[in-house]
């Protein structure tokens, strides 16, 4: 599993990155894995209010449904209409074309309350014991 | 079935892929009356010809056709179905023909009682053999089925909550429940609390009490847990749910491990459903019609669906109830499967219920007792009517439960339920019914320990089956991500 | 002493008793305690053998009066059709009835595709473009199409027109009684069909849906196209339910009149009245929706060596994944009535299906002229109507319907009883099962 550095992390496996004044988010390596092969996307309209922790989609394989978590609070600026068209990209390319929603965050602040990669390898590790 | 293995030719083509223009498959009866025009009774545009794509076959065409989808299914008639939790026993065929009897088949819901004394005796008959197993005052045969009796039974429990001043917004349900227990709350719009059980598989009564407040409007459970263990501190359990002026939601899901054993009445139940499909024998046909009456402790009787078979001065009629909480269903439920379920309890009479039960649990014990060197066991003891293996052991050799699964179709059995419950990993959970003789169980347990020497010796066997099936393995994301729901013209 | 439902001899008790090691059945329940045990002997009669309960239940059937079906002439959610005697063939077979939800596809071909196909009929029947794969009846269908509405539109009010059937809307009640979602009944006019008036009145920003029946609970079509431009206009959904799907061969579908939900009752479609059930609900939609469907569904795949086959798919919906977030708590469906309907429609066909309704429409039409013309009688509601149509009598309708009794008629519903000002109203059906003859003899009848 590959947990990038320039990244930060959440507790439901999400992943953001800072660029331009705006922040991608998109699922872990470790979570497309556990999910298996996903199926299908539900995405935020562009201009959505999202907050901190609050679920922004859903995200789908075969067998099971899970909410997706905003890692920070904002407006959501783009969505990546490509990734709901082809799900499958969460699974081969999940930290890159496999990314869901830009936002432009509200407090940059939050984003310090997130995990690193190290930090994150660390909580996957006690997760699965 | 002739079917070529490896051939990737349909298995048999669609209703729409076949057939003639012209061709008819019925004949009407001769029009005796003077035809009319459509358009001039409705209006241009309002009316319609014939319905595009609609087959055109022959009755011949029609026959053969469904003889052969017939023949890529498994049934209980077919052969041992062990899939836990649904109880799949023998289908008896005096019931089929017992429905379909002219009188009873033709009946119409709205014709008048006095005409229907034999159909509405029938009902009241099969309301008492209910109320007998289960120890409950009064039960309503109106619910489709097992999820709708539990949607009652809960509407029923916010009734008696709200006439005493707060409908409450809590239920509590263990987590080894099935998904329609919560999916029923929500629609009710309780919030569910799971419950966790103990290492033991069962539900701890200091788990229950410490979620138990005032705003807890019941607790939900299944008895015997869908580990197939009985919750031994059920009593308990209900105390401290009454104690907080709570109720007790039976699940009957698992009610074939009890008849003549324990009654949920006497265990503190006030209210529960009973699946006619499982514990009564009316057939699963595919995926349905179920039967899923509900049954109450006298103090909610006041609350149940619209309208209930009284007898009255010699006469059975249909009444009113004032507090109900409405209609479930259009008139009177699945009266075609309540015939069924009656013409069973009749057959075997109070003792013949009893002894079912008794061999059902038997049979579990049996099977995993035979099991148990082969398969990884997560909890210790007895079961009741249905075991749970798992695929630890399978797993060093990378065979998993769903390989296990397909693999128990080439030796002609059809999988128990997988996955669940959802709190024991790898779950394989066996309920072979009292149907089964001890020929049948020697067979099926010596096909699940071939099959884990195959995951030792040679697990690609396992992996790739099934192999003998009319299909291969299907792929469920190619289906998930481009939906094809039906078929267009070409 | 073994009885034939339950296989096991002395001897095998024996031997699975040693091999579990129990001195006998009772030390299997030790978990269970002991006072509940003591207290469960059932207070049943013994079992009875095949013959005396075949002559138990004759004796029960012959205690059911019901007349021939010529005699027949109730309608009111449930129809007197001809059961082609291919479909209670096909659900017949055995390895369709004691067969279980498709869960292994592997085994369940026979099933999965009949599904598959049974949502392509639905949806040609009603012009949608995607049906699951059934519900429990056309009622709890209302509701769950309401609960549908509710999701997509989130708003809170449903219109449900007077003139759909009263246990639909009841069902409806009921579903919708823990639910946030508040109905509001919209009344009919002197056609028999909605107050168009009214409805324009109640229709606000806060309505999800418009629910109408067509034909309704009077027999009346409603003009769904009219009906669902306003609903659309204020941003709500048009629910199309239908008493009798058999006017679907003869009636524009709802699908082209701009209905976003479709659904009914199955019965008329192959399977026996049975004094209420089981029958089938059909459940159609847009495919913009399909995310939001209650119940099962099938879709098309293939497997691994590339053969077309068929799977449960989306799943994700349902309550044994998505449990309290599930779009319904339904869990099974109601194949087999739902393959009787499917080998219903095979049967009749495209020729079939489209003259079987125009000889019902046709019936109707001459029912209505002989009660007018020759009885003497007046209908109430002035909309066109498919099978069924209301009726006013002279006398008070239970008289009336009594004195058709003795007469091996089964004439008609009183409508009092649903609808307080419609005290001298009968709801009559006629379909192809009443010839002409008894048709005579009903107007004469209702007259008397």
């Amino acid at each position: 599993m590959e947990y990038p550095d320039d990244l930060k992390y959440t507790k439901e496996h999400e992943w953001a990155r800072m660029s331009d004044g705006r922040i991608t988010v998109g699922i872990t390596d470790y979570a497309q894995d556990a999910l298996g092969e996903v199926v299908f996307l539900e995405l935020p309209e562009v201009d959505t209010e999202v907050s901190k922790e609050d679920t922004f989609g859903v995200i789908e394989s075969v067998k099971a449904a899970n909410d997706l978590f905003a890692p920070v609070s904002g407006r959501v600026a783009e969505v990546n209409s490509t990734v709901v068209d082809s799900p499958e990209m969460v699974n081969t390319d999940p930290y890159g074309e496999g990314w869901l929603i830009a936002v432009e965050p509200s407090d940059l602040a939050e984003l310090d309350e997130l995990m690193t990669a190290k930090e994150y390898a660390e909580y996957v590790r006690s997760q699965k014991e | 079935m002739n079917v070529k293995p490896g051939a990737t030719q349909p298995l048999e083509p669609l209703l729409f892929e076949k057939g003639s223009p012209g061709r008819v498959g019925w004949s009407l009866p001769p029009a005796d009356v003077p035809d009319v025009d459509p358009d001039a009774i409705f209006g241009k545009g309002a009316a319609r010809g014939p319905v595009e794509g609609l087959p055109e076959l022959s009755e011949v065409d029609v026959v053969r056709h469904y003889t052969r989808l017939s023949r890529l299914n498994y049934g209980v008639d077919v052969g041992m179905y062990p899939l836990g939790s649904c109880t799949m026993k023998y289908n008896p065929k005096l019931n089929e023909w017992a429905a379909r009897i002219p009188a009873f088949a033709r009946s119409h819901p709205l014709q008048p009682p006095e005409i229907s004394q034999g159909l509405l005796a029938l009902m009241h008959a099969l309301e008492r053999i209910l109320c007998e197993v289960s120890g409950m005052a009064r039960v309503t045969l109106q619910p489709a089925a097992g999820a709708q009796g539990e949607l009652a039974g809960m509407l029923i429990v916010r009734a008696h909550h709200k006439a005493h001043g707060n409908p409450r917004h809590k239920v509590l349900v263990p987590d080894t429940a099935h998904g329609t227990n919560p999916a029923s709350c929500a629609l009710c719009d309780y919030e569910v609390v799971t419950i966790k059980s103990g290492p033991t598989g069962l539900l701890e009564p200091a788990a229950v009490a410490a979620h138990m407040d005032e705003d807890v409007a019941a607790l939900m459970l299944t008895n015997p847990n869908t580990c197939g263990l009985f919750e031994t501190h059920i009593r308990e359990i209900a105390d401290i749910v009454h104690a907080k002026g709570g109720l007790v939601y039976y699940d009957g899901a698992n009610l074939n491990a009890l008849m003549g054993v324990a009654k949920p009445g006497h265990m503190g139940v006030d209210v529960m459903h009973f699946n006619l499909h499982k514990t009564f024998s009316t057939p699963h046909g595919g995926g349905g019609p179920g039967s899923g009456p509900v049954g109450v402790v006298e103090p909610l009787a006041r609350y149940l669906p619209t309208p209930i078979v009284n007898l009255r001065d010699g006469q059975y009629v249909l009444d009113d109830v004032p507090e109900s909480i409405g209609k479930m269903k259009s008139f009177h439920g699945h009266v075609g499967m309540h015939i069924r379920a009656y013409a069973y309890a009749l057959a075997l009479g109070g003792k013949g219920l009893a002894q079912s039960s008794r061999y059902a649990v038997l049979n579990a014990n049996y099977v995993l007792e035979r099991l148990r060197g082969a398969y990884h066991v997560p909890y210790a003891g007895r079961v009741m009517h249905e075991c749970i293996v798992t695929d630890k052991r399978q797993n060093d050799h990378g065979v998993k439960t769903l390989d296990i699964a397909k693999r128990l179709m080439d030796y002609g059995y059809h999988p128990p339920t997988v996955y669940f419950p959802l709190v024991v990993p790898g779950a394989l959970m066996i309920e072979p019914t009292e149907s089964e003789s001890l020929e049948t169980l020697d067979a099926f347990v010596d096909a699940m320990l071939a099959i884990a020497r195959e995951a030792e010796e040679d697990p690609e066997l396992v992996t790739g089956a099934p192999h003998t099936t009319p299909v291969a393995r299907l792929d469920e994301v190619e289906a998930a991500r481009k939906p094809i729901l039906r078929w267009t013209p070409a | 002493m073994p009885h034939r439902y339950l296989p096991h001899t002395p001897d095998d008790l024996r031997r699975m008793l040693a091999a579990v090691h129990a001195s006998d059945i009772d030390a299997l329940f030790e978990a269970i305690p002991e006072d509940l045990r003591r207290r469960a002997h059932l207070d049943l009669p013994d079992g009875m053998g095949e013959h005396a309960l075949k002559a138990h239940l004759q004796d029960l059937a012959s205690a059911v009066r019901v007349p021939e079906p010529e005699g027949m002439f109730l309608g009111g959610g449930a129809y007197n059709h001809f059961q082609p005697g291919v479909v209670d063939f096909v659900i017949s077979r055995s390895e369709f009835y004691t067969s279980y939800t498709p869960y292994q596809p592997e085994v369940s071909q026979g099933t999965l595709q009949a599904i598959f196909e049974y949502q392509t009929l639905i949806c040609q029947l009603t012009g949608m473009e995607v049906s699951n794969a059934s519900l429990y009846d056309g009622a709890s269908g209302l509701a769950e199409a309401l609960l549908l509405a509710r999701r997509v539109k989130k708003r809170p009010k449903m219109l449900l027109a007077r003139s759909i059937h009263p246990d639909y809307r009841a069902v409806a009640r009921t579903y919708l009684s823990g639910s946030d979602a508040e109905i509001v009944e919209v009344p009919f006019t002197k056609a028999g069909t909605i107050d168009r008036a009214a409805l324009e009145k109640a229709l606000d920003t806060g309505v999800a849906a418009v629910a109408v029946q067509s034909p309704n609970v009077f027999g009346c079509v409603e003009d769904l196209r009219a009906i669902g431009e306003m609903a659309h206009q204020a941003g709500a959904l048009l629910v199309a339910a239908c008493t009798e799907p058999i006017s679907y061969g003869v009636l524009r579908d709802p699908g082209t009149l701009g209905a976003d939900v479709a659904l009914g009752d199955g019965q008329s479609l192959g399977l026996p009245p049975s004094y209420g059930g089981p029958w089938f609900g059909f459940f159609a939609t847009r495919q913009a929706f399909v995310r939001q469907l209650p119940g099962r569904l099938v879709g098309q795949s293939h497997d691994a060596n590339g053969r077309r086959g068929y799977v449960l798919t989306l799943a994700t919906r349902e309550q044994h994944i998505r449990r309290e977030k599930a779009t319904s708590n339904i869990c099974t469906n109601q194949s087999l009535c739902a393959l009787a309907g499917a080998a219903f429609l095979a049967t009749l066909g495209k020729t079939g299906f489209a003259e079987l309704a125009r000889q019902n429409l046709a019936k109707a039409e001459y029912a209505k002229r002989v009660i007018r013309d020759e009885a003497g009688l007046a209908f109430p509601f002035s909309a066109p109507t498919f099978n069924e149509f209301v009726v006013e009598v002279k006398d008070d309708p239970e008289r009336v319907l009594g004195r058709l009794r003795e007469e091996g008629l089964l004439g008609g519903i009183p409508l009092g009883p649903w609808y307080p000002e419609l005290e001298r109203a009968i709801l009559v059906c006629v379909t192809e099962m009443n010839p002409k003859s008894a048709i005579d003899r009903l107007a004469r009848g209702l007259k008397a």
